[in-house]
């Protein structure tokens, strides 16, 4: 098996709205390899969200190709990339992230049940993995009886909890303080790096980049610079604010 | 089988989590079953007291005077008609029915009875549940509708008073109860039964009739050899036996006066009901719908097929149907229980099963559309609604 979870080869999305089309993705190329964690940023409008939900499969491309595991996504049928979804993916959304009548615990159940992998083993681990994220005492709370932070944190619970290969996080942090979302993040990080899944996350925040392996950013749906290095991504974390 | 499943999973967390919603319209629709049952079974208990005793003949067929529109009130026959109708090839037997209005006077309260002369023995004499049939001949005897005999505590055996207008003056005559028939009410009415030529005697008559002895019939029940011939025996007995018309049953029934009129106000009632409570259900679901935009959009965005997120709506949806309708009908019972034996209610009808199909039926309609919403929700919902 390599080494690559998730190649992403000159993804083309264009919108057509009253005439004119946009370009929303604009012939990107990248790839994550499993045990790695990389940020998406960029202005508002170049096209982050719309990256994230063709690698989703919630969006087909104009052209261009997502190979998930290997996998090429557009030779698959709906059903077969709502198997993907619940088996391949895991996600964190910027807000109504949980099922609102599910507790945290069974929020993050759900998806081993949704796979069919809801044993005692499994249940054993996800009461673990909420631990783990600071979230022992909460697993009968109803999402509206915790905190912004503590959804998050357990829609983070709920994007690794079925060891996809891919984990996608939309803005996680926006709804949290500086200190609390450095803290998600980090622990975010952890996780993705100890479990070796491939991580993608979105964000606005800069300093979140400084727990990440690598940082793509994107203008006007190109990808226009990569950081890779330990210092380079120091730099631009804490740095000035630059796009 | 793993859909089911989660679809039964997810449909019953949040039925249980939102107890205090969803028991609100499952009260909405006990209420409308309620109501529509109620209506049901003043449908079938109207429709009982008004052919009851037409419905429970042993015949098939029924004998009118030509022209007479198949209404028994506006029939009068030949005298001999029932005699020449058992001598056509086919009829197993015929009897003659005789109709009127009388009164019993020798109770606490005065009760308004149909008085009909019928022949002992053939068609249009019921059964007798207990005693005997009367004698033939101009006996003062009766038989009488159970319901009566309990309601004024009339036991076999005693004597009872009518009152009949003949010309200008009250007649009463004394009848002897001599047995029992049940279910036998007609035209609103509970019966007695007497023979024909007393009922000659003792019925409400006008200064004209009054001359005259001879009673006429106003229909014949005839019962047939073989009940599948009743077309070709309508048809025969058409070409025997003059100056007559014939009809089956439940044409009969239909025309009693009033009957059809009635049944369809109270049909429509309970159509209007049930679509209102279409409207009702098909609106609250359609609004909780758009309320669950987003979190059906995570649903699927995180893997869940459209198949659960529709199944589960259907199993929501029928669970709250199912449980208005249990407490609607619980409380029908209890209701019932309640009320006074005047008021024409019968619960053990078709009529209460079928109204029990509709209600069970009227979420599901109505949540038709919230149902097809649900499933073409698109999950990119849940990422651009975020
Ligand atoms: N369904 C659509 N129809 C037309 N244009 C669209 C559609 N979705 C996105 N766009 C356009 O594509 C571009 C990229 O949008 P996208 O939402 O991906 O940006 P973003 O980087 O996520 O921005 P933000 O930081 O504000 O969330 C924008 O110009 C947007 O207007
Ligand atoms: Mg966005």
């Amino acid at each position: 098996m390599s080494d690559i979870a998730l190649e992403v080869r000159d993804l083309l999305k264009t919108f057509s709205l009253d005439g004119t089309t946009i370009n929303a993705v604009d012939h990107v190329s990248f790839q994550v390899k499993f045990g790695e964690f990389v940020a998406l940023v960029g202005p508002s409008g170049s096209g982050k969200t719309t990256m994230l939900s063709i690698l989703a499969a919630l969006l087909t491309p104009t052209s261009g190709q997502v190979l998930i595991d290997g996998q090429d996504m557009a030779q698959m049928n709906e059903k077969q990339r709502v198997k993907l979804r619940r088996e391949k993916i895991g996600f964190t959304f910027q807000s109504n992230n949980l099922i609102p009548y599910l507790s945290a615990r069974e929020n993050v159940e759900f998806m081993l049940r949704l796979n069919g992998k809801l044993d005692h083993g499994s249940r054993i681990r996800s009461d673990e993995l909420l631990a783990r994220l600071g979230l022992a005492e909460r697993l009968h709370n109803l999402p509206a009886q915790m905190s912004g932070g503590q959804q998050q944190r357990v829609a983070i619970a709920r994007a690794l909890i079925h060891n996809p290969t891919v984990v996608l996080a939309d803005e996680p942090t926006a709804s949290l303080d500086t200190e609390r979302a450095l803290q998600v993040v980090q622990t975010f990080a952890n996780l993705i790096h100890e479990n070796g899944r491939a991580g993608i996350i979105v964000t606005h925040d800069l300093r979140m980049c400084q727990f990440v392996d690598r940082v793509l950013q994107m203008q006007d749906g190109k990808l226009v610079r990569v950081y890779d290095t330990k210092e380079e991504i120091m730099e631009f974390a804490l740095g000035t604010i630059k796009h | 089988m793993n859909s089911m499943f989660l679809a039964t999973y997810l449909a019953l967390k949040e039925v249980i989590r939102n107890r205090g919603r969803f028991l609100l319209v499952a009260l909405v629709i006990a209420l409308i079953t309620l109501l529509v049952l109620f209506i049901a079974a003043l449908g079938e208990g109207l429709a009982n007291g008004n052919r009851q005793y037409v419905a429970n003949l042993d015949a098939q067929l029924i004998v009118f005077l030509e022209k007479s529109d198949y209404i028994i009130s506006s029939s009068r026959l030949e005298t001999n008609t029932s005699r020449s109708v058992r001598r056509v090839e086919g009829v197993a037997d015929a009897g003659a029915i005789y109709t009127s209005s009388t009164e019993i006077v020798s109770l606490a309260e005065p009760l308004k009875v149909s008085m009909l002369g019928v022949e002992a023995g053939r068609p249009g004499m019921p059964v007798i549940v207990e005693g005997r049939e009367f004698r033939t001949g101009e006996a003062r005897e009766t038989v009488i509708d159970r319901n009566v005999a309990l309601r004024s505590d009339i036991q076999i055996g005693d004597v009872i008073e009518i009152r009949s207008t003949q010309g200008t003056d009250d007649k009463f005559f004394e009848l002897k109860v001599v047995g029992l028939v049940e279910g036998q009410s007609y035209f609103f009415q509970p019966t007695i039964f007497v023979p024909p030529a007393t009922w000659e005697k003792i019925r409400p008559q006008s200064e004209s009739e009054l001359s005259s002895d001879t009673p006429f019939p106003n229909i014949v029940a005839v019962k047939l050899q073989d009940p599948a011939q009743a077309e070709e025996m309508t048809a025969r007995l058409i070409e025997r036996v003059p100056n007559i018309e014939v009809t089956d049953i439940a044409t009969t029934i239909n025309n009693i006066p009033g009957y059809s009129a009635q049944q369809g106000t109270v049909q429509t009632q309970g159509v209007f009901t049930l679509l209102i409570g279409i409207l009702v259900i098909g609106g609250f679901f359609q609004i909780q719908i758009l309320q669950k935009v987003p979190q059906i959009g995570v649903l699927k965005a995180i893997g869940s097929s459209n198949g659960v997120v529709g199944l589960s709506a259907v199993i929501q949806i029928i669970f709250v149907t199912a449980l208005g309708v249990g407490i609607g009908g619980g409380l029908t019972y209890l209701f019932s229980l309640g009320f006074p034996p005047t008021i024409p209610l019968v619960f053990n009808g078709a009529r209460s099963l079928i109204a029990v199909a509709l209600l069970l039926s009227i979420g599901p309609v109505g949540g038709m559309v919230s149902i097809i919403y649900a499933v073409r929700i698109e999950p990119l919902k849940a990422l651009r609604l975020g």
